[in-house]
């Protein structure tokens, strides 16, 4: 589940960070490794590309501000954190204003496997925000459910009900169920 | 309290999945998967779920980095605008108008597609309530019309033909853009259904694919073309909306910026 290499290379250079040899680049460097997994969350969060990227560079640009706060720890969970709170306040401030979306007949991304990818961030799309976040962290990012409780700060039995629940609305939207979509809110 | 002979919940089956389960009761998961066809076929559509996950968007994991997420572009300049693009255009211009923003740099420049849908969406929605004076200028000056909006948007602007989309001109006006001043048309189609389009100047958009907003009843298609943007907006029909932008499209294209 959680690449622990990756961890530990993370946690690895911060310490060295904390450590005081090569104070800023450490540190840097390991935000810098997460921003290709940083951007793929966030696109599969927000949907729309200038909004994930948007929202990756805030993101960063918070983390790389709090360079000093930061003593060590898990520094991806962190970086996760920052953005599904960064997306959660978005949403809220833009609640009244447009929806934007990609369109997707030309979609630059649409790759081979077009069709299934519109069927997925279609239904990803209808879910609550939380189920959505769930959901990518642990299925696309590959995090534990101790680790995406505490980025939602919510108990482990919070997210393990509210996986349950995005899987068993995925699941109905690729079967073709769609009016049970609906439901979800 | 594991043993083969105690049910598996659905939250071991999403355990077990996700690699959560305790070591000692995996063989339990995995024999009972065998007798339990349901929770097999779960657990299977689970599976294929993360692949179609993976096959969506790990490609973007994948691409180059943008510039403009460059750590060290990003320790240079930090962001300084409070999240959101419309938020972000008024603290542009109260820090001292769009020349000054312009100076920033594109790694800092709010989204022309926002900025340009918002204030378009907001021309449409005020003009196509309009009875008595939708436009400034009608269609039957039509070559004034463009002169005159061309002349202050500073390209050539011709108000497209839309005969084949069954909408028929009604006039123009000249509106203030997120950049520089922004020509809006109007069309009317027999039954009244009314759609704008409107453009003007934008510096650094380079080619865009066209993209779709919505706002309650109203739809808008922008894209940008050769230092120019453009926003059809009309009612919320996503197809028709398409086929009058693509007509738009297709002339403006010779015309440019």
């Amino acid at each position: 589940m959680i690449d622990a290499a990756q961890l530990r290379t993370a946690q690895d250079t911060v310490r060295i960070a904390t450590d005081g040899t090569s104070p800023m680049s450490a540190f840097r460097e390991s935000v810098e490794s997460m921003i290709p997994a940083l951007r793929r969350y966030a696109r599969a969060l927000a949907r729309d590309t200038d909004i994930a990227d948007d929202l990756v560079q805030d993101t960063l640009v918070r983390a790389l501000r709090s360079e000093k706060l930061f003593i060590g720890g898990d520094l991806r969970s962190w970086l996760y954190t920052i953005l599904t709170n960064l997306n959660r306040n978005r949403r809220r401030s833009l609640a009244r204003k447009p929806v934007f979306t990609e369109l997707f007949d030309n979609n630059p991304d649409a790759s081979g496997t077009e069709a299934e990818g519109r069927d997925i961030s279609r239904a990803l799309a209808a879910l609550v925000e939380e189920q959505r976040s769930v959901l990518l962290l642990v299925m696309l990012e590959g995090l534990s459910y101790r680790e995406v409780a505490d980025i939602q700060g919510v108990p482990i039995g919070t997210v393990m009900s509210r996986l349950a629940r995005a899987r068993a609305h995925v699941k109905a939207y690729l079967d073709g169920e769609r009016p049970a979509l609906r439901a979800v809110k | 309290m594991t043993g083969p002979n105690i049910p598996v919940t659905e939250d071991e089956l999403h355990a077990f999945v996700d690699n959560e389960l305790p070591a000692e009761r995996r063989a339990d998961v995995e024999a009972w998967l065998t007798t339990h066809p349901d929770d097999a076929e779960r657990v299977a559509s689970w599976r294929a779920m993360a692949e179609l996950l993976h096959a969506r968007y790990d490609a973007i994991a994948d691409e180059a980095v943008p510039q403009r997420l460059e750590i060290e572009r990003l320790v240079q300049q930090p962001r300084r605008w409070i999240y959101g693009a419309v938020a972000a255009t008024l603290v542009a211009f109260i820090a001292g108008g769009s020349a000054g923003w312009v100076a920033r740099g594109a790694a800092t420049s709010p989204s022309i597609f926002r900025s340009f849908t918002v204030d378009a969406l907001g021309a449409h929605r005020t003009y196509v309530v309009e009875v008595r004076h939708p436009v400034e200028v009608a269609a039957n000056e039509r070559a004034h019309l463009q002169q005159w909006l061309s002349k202050r948007v500073g390209y050539e602007i011709k108000a497209p033909e839309l005969d084949a989309a069954g909408l028929k001109l009604v006039g123009g006006r000249l509106l203030p853009g997120p950049e520089a001043p922004a020509a809006f048309f109007m069309y009317e189609s027999p039954s009244g259904e009314r759609y704008t389009l409107y453009t003007s100047r934008a510096a650094k958009a380079d080619a865009t694919q066209m993209r779709y907003a919505a706002q309650d009843k109203d739809g808008a298609m922008f894209w940008a073309d050769k230092g120019v943007g453009y926003v059809v907006s009309g009612p919320t029909d996503k197809d028709r909306l398409n086929q009058v932008a693509r007509q738009i499209y297709d002339q403006t294209e010779k015309v440019g910026g």
